[in-house]
């Protein structure tokens, strides 16, 4: 007779309704005809960091692409379901996708500088929706540099190339450019993964200083850093949300067994 | 070990001949380029002198240049090019960027290629067929009325034939060039909300803009050098004109007429031609690989 | 500060600048690609359309015909002449040119000393790159006579009266000349096809050439037996791209083929090919004439499309050439 008890296979803390920013319900998910996420629902509470987790190919990262509907470049792909922002489904027709990508900001693995100026990669989505006087440019370019962490290393030399930047500063480039249109959302698809440590050390302190006032979904390899960031996390496996709930909670007392193992280590 | 020695030696005799055989051809390939471009320079600059540059094509015994020829050619190539790199960028960059994996697409980039490698001289009878030669003739109304485009040879034709023979290789190297940027970068674009030609103008294009420049200029040496296009669009003048609209002297095509004259002076001007074309294309060859060399800043 | 960071800026656009132009552009392009379509598509039909008033005329012969005579009272076209001239001087070029090209391709790759790779590389892709025209003036003015001295006619007086020598040696000793042209042929699709292999045999993997040395392989055996075998569909790809070139090449033949549309009995005998044909009398041509030329344009077409075709089909799953 086993000591532990039945593990239950999935479960999904509930998160408080009034602040939920964006509420994923039953989300499926087709490559062509793979079957890539499978009855996804999750919350994602608003101005709180929530981490994905998982092994590769569990998914994760086709969820954060969903919230913002980056698929909708590659015909064949498709998704059922519905994802409310702010009570509204995205993933109905005739949404505005412009102005769904306005409001959420996404930063990717691979830093992606523009090949233009420093000011110009900043400014480059706040020209596409506003029309700012020069001055008021260059304050919102500021702004947004400050709050990326990146304003004193760059405030001599913002007329030279994105593209001379290290990597690390490259990547928090990519953050304020997001900033800069104001955004309400932060994707983050494994944004330290090509980083160097001391460059992932800086941008998860923005990221931490940016959690107050963005609601933060982060897609991670990277366990400690779940852990230290998020409020909550997700943890995925073959296209299913197994485990939802409070990182601190699930770090220490993971409710199911897959998750268990995923955090202990016994697969990755 | 159970190797026979004189296996290994047989092995590494076949060995040194390969080698040698491989050596020696290159050897010869050299030698010919360099036999080429010695009968070339010498023969060129011997015909080369200041006359070239100021006085149009002569009848033999009379002296005279190839002004007329130089100008008629840079205008047609810088038309041609004109329409080729609009025509070649613009689809070149609907096959990169949104075509995707469509049958449509992989049928115009066969045909794109196959028209790369076509003989010019029958897009020279095609573009005659429809810019030179056509006439339509009606019956209307008791009247007979004919529709003739141009009816004669021009520049114009030649610089559409030329335009039809740069425009494949630009679209092959803007396509190639656009499909090297990263799929990242133009979804960070998109992610912002940008249109999707937004994305391709202001970063797409501005990040490959070296290699496509690099995909023009090989395309205009190649059709600098080109004759046989034009010998039915353009066919020769012996004046100086600048009048698009009617025949137009080119190098090559003066070159080719008046080297299978029998008269020296003649065939001295063709070899001054020769010079002057191979010079041009290896000058922008030259520039454009220099082009491709040049490393990203990073 | 919280509440103000993301407060909605005033004056912002409900679409982003340009939104409205992006179905135009893209519009622009789509009609930019089928634009060359279009051409291709053309080419084939203005071919057919004008050179159907010929081939309506003489049928079949005007494929297997001898006799290409444009004088108004007698006249026939058959175009037996410069297709068989054409095929001809391709394949005998495509022959000499192979193994030169292979040699320098696999010198360059493997045996070449590094510091010489960069100019002589650079050298065979500038020779690549000359007009063909030159090539022409080259053989016409340098290499048929000296091919007349010292080839033709000590080969002519060698030969034994009555052999097949003779009748293979036979035609008159200008320089000129079926084998001339052929030879001149090679020398100018060398260089294209020199690189190209030459790009086929880069994409070999390091690793399986070195795993191959590693077994004590000699480099004949290493390129001949491993990376040969490798890129062999892309090989035959290039090699017919170099023949589609052949095919189609009018400049550097035109010069020195001769001009004769009579059967070629001999290497040195005067030929014809379909594009030195068009080119040399297109322009004096009466309207059967043009037809009948038109329609060997027509032919020479559906060849080189096929061949091209065929060299796409190879080349394209190995390597962008």
């Amino acid at each position: 007779m086993t000591m532990t008890a039945e593990l239950p296979e999935v479960s999904i803390a509930e998160v408080d309704k009034s602040k939920v920013k964006i509420d994923v319900r039953s989300l499926d998910f087709y490559y062509g005809r793979s079957h890539a996420l499978k009855d996804v629902t999750i919350p994602f509470e608003a101005n709180a960091v929530t981490a994905l987790i998982g092994p590769s190919g569990c998914g994760k990262s086709t969820l954060l692409r969903s919230l913002n509907r980056m698929y909708a470049l590659y015909p064949g792909q498709k998704a059922t379901g519905k994802i409310m922002l702010d009570g509204e489904d995205i993933l109905r027709s005739g949404v505005n996708l412009s102005m769904l990508r306005a409001k959420i900001g996404m930063v990717f693995q691979k830093p992606t500088p523009f090949p233009m100026s420093i000011f110009d990669n900043v400014a480059f989505g706040v020209r596409l929706y506003e029309t700012l006087g020069r001055a008021q440019l260059a304050e919102r370019v500021e702004e947004s540099l400050h709050r990326a962490a990146l304003w004193d290393e760059v405030k001599d030399k913002l007329q030279t190339s994105g593209l001379g930047l290290s990597g690390g500063q490259q990547q928090r480039l990519c953050v304020a450019r997001c900033i800069a249109v104001k955004p309400e959302v932060l994707l983050l698809d494994e944004p330290t993964s090509a980083l160097d440590p001391i460059s992932s050390a800086k941008l998860e302190e923005t990221v931490t200083q940016l959690k107050n006032d963005y609601t933060i979904i982060i897609v991670t390899h990277n366990l400690g850093q779940a852990a230290r960031l998020s409020k909550y996390t997700g943890f995925m496996y073959l296209g299913e949300l197994v485990e939802f709930g409070q990182t601190a909670e699930m770090f220490t007392k993971p409710v199911t067994t897959r998750a268990s193992d995923y955090i202990t280590g016994r697969f990755g | 070990m159970a190797v026979s020695a004189r296996h290994v030696a047989a092995r590494r005799l076949g060995n040194v001949v390969f080698v040698a055989f491989c050596a020696l051809v290159t050897f010869i390939a050299l030698a010919a380029l360099a036999l080429i471009l010695y009968s070339l320079i010498v023969q060129g600059l011997g015909g080369l002198n200041l006359n070239i540059f100021t006085k149009s094509t002569p009848a033999a015994g009379t002296p005279g240049g190839l002004i007329n020829a130089i100008v008629g050619s840079i205008l047609m190539c810088v038309l041609g090019m004109i329409i080729a790199v609009t025509m070649g960028i613009l689809g070149g960059t609907w096959l990169a960027e949104y075509a995707g994996e469509s049958r449509y697409g992989t049928i115009i980039r066969f045909l794109n290629d196959v028209l790369l490698s076509a003989p010019s001289i029958l897009i020279g009878l095609f573009v005659y067929e429809i810019l030179v030669f056509p006439h339509i003739q009606v019956r209307l109304f008791g009247h007979d009325i004919k529709i003739e485009p141009f009816g004669h040879f021009s520049g114009l034709a030649g610089g559409v034939a030329l335009a039809l023979l740069a425009a494949p290789v630009i679209v092959r190297t803007t396509e190639d060039v656009l499909k090297l940027q990263p799929i990242a970068l133009r979804e960070s674009g998109v992610a912002l909300g940008a249109p999707v030609w937004h994305v391709i103008r202001t970063i797409l294009w501005r990040g490959s803009a070296s290699g496509i420049l690099t995909g023009a200029l090989l395309a205009f040496a190649r059709i600098s050098g080109e004759t046989a296009p034009l010998l039915f669009t353009a066919l020769n003048n012996q004046f100086f004109s600048w009048d698009m609209t009617h025949a137009m002297a080119s190098l090559p095509v003066v070159i080719f007429q008046d080297a299978l004259t029998p008269y020296p002076d003649l065939n001295r001007l063709a070899w001054a031609g020769a010079l002057i074309i191979a010079a041009s294309v290896l000058a922008v060859t030259i520039i454009a690989r220099a082009f491709s060399q040049e490393p990203r800043r990073s | 500060m919280s509440t103000a960071v993301n407060a909605t800026p005033t004056a912002r656009r409900t679409t982003p600048r340009g939104f409205a132009l992006e179905p135009v552009f893209e519009g622009l392009c789509f009609a930019a690609a089928t634009a060359l379509l279009a051409a291709l598509g053309g080419v084939l039909v203005s071919l057919a359309i004008g050179g159907w008033p010929a081939l309506s005329r003489f049928g079949l012969s005007f494929v297997t015909g001898v006799t290409w005579d444009p004088n108004p009272d007698h006249e026939t076209y058959g175009a037996a002449g410069p297709i068989v001239g054409t095929l001809i001087t391709s394949a005998a070029a495509l022959i000499m040119a192979l193994p030169v090209a292979g040699g320098v391709a696999f010198f360059l790759v493997e045996l070449c000393p590094t510091i010489l790779r960069r100019p002589i590389g650079t050298a065979v892709e500038l020779l690549a790159g000359i007009p063909s025209i030159v090539y022409g003036m080259w053989g016409l003015f340098v290499f048929a006579p000296f091919f007349a001295t010292h080839v033709e006619t000590p080969l002519m007086t060698w030969a034994p009266p009555g052999s097949i020598w003779e009748t293979l040696f036979s035609g008159i000793p200008n320089g000129s000349g079926m084998l001339a042209a052929s030879i001149i042929l090679a020398i100018m699709i060398l260089p294209f096809m020199a690189a190209t292999l030459r790009e086929l045999l880069n994409t070999v993997p390091t690793q399986v050439r070195e795993s191959a040395y590693g077994l004590g392989a000699t480099t004949a055996e290493v390129v001949l037996k491993v990376t040969l075998p490798y890129i062999r569909r892309g090989a035959i790809g290039a090699v017919m791209l170099g023949l589609g070139r052949a095919l189609g090449e009018t400049m550097a033949v035109t010069f020195i083929i001769g001009n004769s549309h009579a059967f070629p009995k001999g290497l040195f005998d005067s030929g014809s090919t379909i594009a030195s044909t068009i080119a040399n009398e297109f322009n004096e041509a009466g309207p059967l004439q043009s037809s009948a030329l038109i329609a060997l344009g027509l032919v020479l077409f559906v060849i080189t499309f096929t061949v091209l075709a065929l060299a796409r089909l190879l080349l394209r799953s190995q390597v962008r050439a």
